[in-house]
């Protein structure tokens, strides 16, 4: 890529003619990979934008052809997002939503974090074997643990109930929770801990005052991919509930019947969290998926 | 401080082997008590459902063994095309994810000015779900979408084209390329990025120092040394690829089958779980297959890994 | 203040066949700055983290004070410790870590600023103590790491490796300020360190350890000077002590020991190993070099001169050995010329080549 930045120096002819030369080339060669960059940047950004336009066109506005790209200030308004955002079931969706999010992060973190530490803190027989069972727990397609489930949880009476759909999410993301809990735990040395521990900490004071209040920064940013894992999950969401939909389920389950400004609205929606969610990941998006996908 | 210690009596030898023993069975229970509540977990939502789908998809409506539920999986209209079209986009959206995330990474690496704008930007859709990705790009390519609108204002058509109807399967199966690309290149962009970042500069500088052009350094040493990122990221999204289908519900509908929706569609509006549950059981099969053909074929020996 | 008595202590980790810490047994006085030197994997962070508390010896005990702390805690132990990587906690700032172990022990405010200011001002660290770990350098860490142990005024104060950290300039700094700072608060101490000049400036004694065990403890100067062993001889000092191999013969009662073509006087006492393979030890600035033949001296070629500032460093071949020479800067000696050197005939050790030990030569 820096083709140029080592400048030789020329044994023959005019150097300076051929330094221009070459940097000529490198400077293209620069035009071009801005260029390159700003392409993917539109490919990325403009789906988003044009949903964004969708959601708060007037809903005739979006049966009409051909559209502007960039629509009249008279041509934008709130109607069609309030609309599909009173629509029947919808304010109930996204309350169930924000709740198994929640609940989802929470038993995820409860459970996982303990298990992490467990990883990253001691040698003990068998955790060879428990790494290797977190990490082959990505071969298995969580899509399909939903459908037996149906069946066990109308047993449990935890069919249609928002509990049952918190159970099966944390179970999704439950491994990649314990992988990067262990690694955050990993990251702040031992030493910091010892350190507590010969200054008159009990073991469980040195967790509390060192290692948490290291750790809170990365926790907290797998409590967002916890959150936003849950948010956008449907299969299991879908067919484990019948009334208690969340927001994805409430959408999928009535597209064949939904007109085009419900989608629409319904699809913005959806993407809300997300944009929230890389905006406060930026700093974390290396460690995070770097770990998160090995 | 020493004033209390010296105040310690002295110990005996006999209580104090006992409180080493104490304190060494501690030490060695304690992970395994924190363990036990994700184990648990995991075996009893994870582990038992996996082996509930294999009994189920072979149990009939009123108890005993059957193989019926395969059979009438298979005799289904849509299940030879949902194992088509599966595969098909496998086939052909995992080069494009690869080549798109790598070109992606490549630039990141190339100190552009505002990079960071660029990564977050470029990594907007990984925390978009498939189901949004439909919608969005329904906005796009349905009939009064904005791809019609664009091309009408260029000129280049006089009435919108119809992208998504079964009369045009070429540009239906294209609609769908590229929304899963836009949707799942961005995850495969991460692992390749945090695969070069590791990769120590000193190989392409001594690369470069020996003649090496910038597309000889791709091919020579940035690729290889690239080899088990690529990997983890072909085995990744394999996986995810069976597992998609409401991307492909929100922009066409059922007339695009594939094995996760038929899996959907049997149990969320026919309510039959049974086979619902041979579906499961064929994506997992396939799951793992797949993942022990990955591994078998790019295995990456040892001391390539030690980077 | 207290006495430490560590009493045949034995640790093999988990996998491991050899054990890290071997029976040892050593005694540190009261006030006594005791190093313990080794190179890496000798086992002295394993000995130094049992009397710590943060790991626990399979057998033998270990008393601080007289009182058997084998089993305790750290935070039972009336120990503090000064880790290799400072181990200052990131989220606090540079009062908040030397007050820590203060407020663990719930003293009163009054009290922890007392002695705060008081360990800040000794460590010259009072501009910074609103600051956090990340806006102080490497030797400022350091010091907020000896300042955290002090300030709690332990009757045992450990340190692991504290200076290996730091650039040379500041090591030799700081050292300097350690041994006067470890003087003044008369803590008993014990050092962890693998490299011998260290040890040797600072230590009252120094306990020498290889593979577990302690090879020789003693004062600097016997170690130096008289080393138990080939490896301590080698392994302390700079350049190593030579070791020249030699036939040892009795002639008329007497020892005579051929090195080459050359006939070293021994001790009558070692007239004992008549016929057996001798090695002789000798240190680099305990040889005469000459340019000139003198009677009893070993001649020799001047394969490499090293000038190294203060004196001129020799690599001289006698025979097939080479010999290591510490001359003045100036001596006109000329690469590949001839030598004379001329032992320091009391400065001789001896060792058998077999164990590797020092032959009683007295």
């Amino acid at each position: 890529m820096n083709t140029a930045t080592v400048t030789k120096p020329a044994e023959t002819g005019a150097p300076v003619v051929r330094r221009r030369a070459r940097s000529r080339r490198h400077m293209l060669g620069r035009i071009g990979l801005y260029a390159l960059a700003i392409l993917i940047t539109l490919f990325m950004l403009l789906p988003i934008y044009l949903i964004a336009v969708s959601a708060f066109s007037p809903q005739a506005k979006i049966y009409t052809f051909p559209k502007a790209l960039i629509p009249h200030r008279s041509d934008l308004s709130t109607a069609t997002f309030s609309f599909f955002i009173h629509s029947t079931g919808v304010p109930q969706s996204v309350r169930n939503s924000i709740v198994v999010g929640l609940g989802t992060l929470l038993l995820s973190t409860l459970i996982g974090a303990p298990a992490g530490l467990a990883l990253a803190r001691f040698f003990f027989r068998g955790r060879g074997a428990f790494q290797l069972f977190i990490l082959s727990t990505r071969a298995f397609p969580g899509v399909i643990l939903a459908i037996p489930l149906v069946v066990t949880f109308i047993r449990w009476n935890l069919y249609d109930k928002l509990l049952g759909v918190i159970l099966v999410h944390t179970a999704f993301t439950l491994p990649t929770t314990i992988l990067v809990m262990s690694s955050i735990f990993v990251s702040i040395p031992r030493d910091l801990e010892e350190a507590a521990l010969t200054l008159g900490c009990t073991p469980f004071a040195a967790f509390w005052r060192i290692m948490l209040p290291l750790s809170l920064p990365g926790m907290a940013a797998v409590a967002i991919f916890t959150f936003v894992a849950s948010w956008n999950e449907v299969f299991a969401a879908t067919i484990l509930t019948v009334k208690n939909r969340t927001l994805p389920a409430q959408v999928l389950a009535s597209l064949n019947s939904s007109q085009l400004p419900y989608k629409f609205a319904g699809g913005f929606a959806l993407v809300i969290p997300s944009l929230v969610f890389i905006f406060f990941m930026r700093r974390y998006l290396f460690n995070m998926w770097g770990r998160v996908v090995r | 401080m020493r004033d209390q210690v010296a105040a310690g009596e002295r110990a005996i030898a006999a209580p104090a082997r006992r409180a080493r023993r104490a304190r060494k069975g501690g030490t060695t229970t304690a992970p395994y008590l924190l363990l036990v509540p994700a184990a648990l977990f995991l075996a009893i939502f994870f582990v038992w459902p996996m082996v509930q789908a294999l009994l189920l998809s072979v149990r009939g409506e009123h108890g005993g063994f059957t193989t019926a539920n395969f059979h009438r999986m298979t005799g289904d209209t849509y299940f030879w095309p949902a194992v088509r079209y599966t595969l098909l986009f496998i086939v052909v959206i995992l080069p494009c994810q690869l080549a798109l995330a790598l070109a992606m990474a490549l630039l990141l690496q190339a100190d552009l000015k505002g990079k960071g704008f660029f990564l977050y930007i470029w990594a907007i859709p990984l925390a978009i779900s498939d189901l949004a990705s439909g919608i969005v790009w329904l906005a796009i390519f349905s009939p009064n979408g904005f791809l019609n609108s664009i091309l009408h204002g260029l000129g280049l058509e006089e009435n919108p084209f119809p992208f998504l109807t079964l009369e045009h399967p070429v540009s239906r199966f294209l609609c769908i390329v590229i929304a899963e690309t836009w949707r799942a290149t961005s995850l495969v962009m991460i692992i390749l990025l945090a695969g070069i970042q590791v990769i120590p500069k000193d190989y392409a500088e001594a690369a470069e120092v020996f003649g090496a052009t910038a597309w000889q350094r791709l091919r020579y040493v940035t690729l290889p040394l690239l080899r088990p990122s690529l990997q983890v990221a072909l085995i990744l999204r394999t996986l995810a690829a069976f597992q998609v289908f409401a991307i492909i519900l929100a922009l066409v509908g059922r007339t695009v089958p594939v094995l996760a929706e038929e899996a959907y569609n049997w149990s969320a509006v026919l309510t039959n779980n049974y086979i619902a549950a041979a579906y499961a059981v064929v994506i997992l099969v396939v799951s793992i297959a797949v993942t022990i053909v990955y591994l078998r074929a790019l295995r990456v020996r040892d001391e390539q890994q030690g980077l | 203040m207290a006495e430490i008595n560590i009493q045949t202590v034995r640790k093999t980790f988990i996998g491991s066949k050899q054990p890290a810490v071997n029976d040892i047994d050593l005694t540190v006085a009261n006030s006594e700055f005791m190093v313990l030197l080794g190179p890496s994997g000798c086992g002295k962070t394993t000995l130094l983290r049992m009397i710590a508390g943060l790991e626990y010896p399979d057998s033998g005990s270990i008393l601080i004070g007289g009182r058997d702390v084998t089993d305790l805690p750290p935070r039972s132990r009336g120990i503090a410790m000064v880790f290799q990587s400072y181990a200052v906690f990131p989220h606090m700032t540079v009062y908040d870590n030397i007050a820590f172990g203060l407020r663990m022990h719930h003293a009163s405010k009054s009290e922890i600023s007392r002695k705060v200011e008081r360990a800040a001002d000794l460590l010259q660290l009072t501009p910074y103590l609103k600051r956090f770990s990340a806006q102080l350098s490497g030797g400022q860490r350091q010091r907020v790491a000896v300042a955290r142990a002090i300030v709690m005024e332990p009757s045992v104060l450990l340190m692991d490796e504290p200076l290996s950290n730091l650039d040379a300039l500041l090591r030799l700094n700081f050292r300097s300020e350690l041994k006067k700072l470890v003087q003044e608060i008369k803590t008993t101490t014990i050092y962890v360190t693998h490299d011998q000049v260290e040890a040797l400036s600072l230590g009252d004694r120094i306990a020498v350890m290889r593979d577990g065990e302690i090879v020789q403890c003693g004062t600097p100067m016997e170690i130096y000077s008289n080393p138990a062993t080939e490896f301590i001889g080698g392994f302390i000092g700079n350049p190593p002590m030579n070791f020249l191999h030699g036939l040892l013969q009795r002639q008329n009662g007497r020892a005579r020991v051929t090195v080459g073509d050359h006939v070293l006087e021994a001790p009558t006492t070692l007239a004992a190993h008549d016929g057996a393979t001798v090695i002789v030890g000798i240190r680099a600035e305990n040889i005469q070099a000459a340019l000139q033949s003198v009677p009893d001296a070993l001649a020799a070629r001047a394969e490499v001169i090293e000038p190294v500032g203060s004196h001129m460093l020799i690599t001289a071949v006698v025979g097939d050995q080479r010999v290591k020479v510490l001359t003045r800067a100036d001596f006109p000696v000329e690469t590949n010329g001839s030598l004379w050197l001329q032992p320091e005939w009391d400065k001789l050790r001896w060792f058998d080549p077999e164990t590797h030990r020092e032959i009683a030569a007295k």
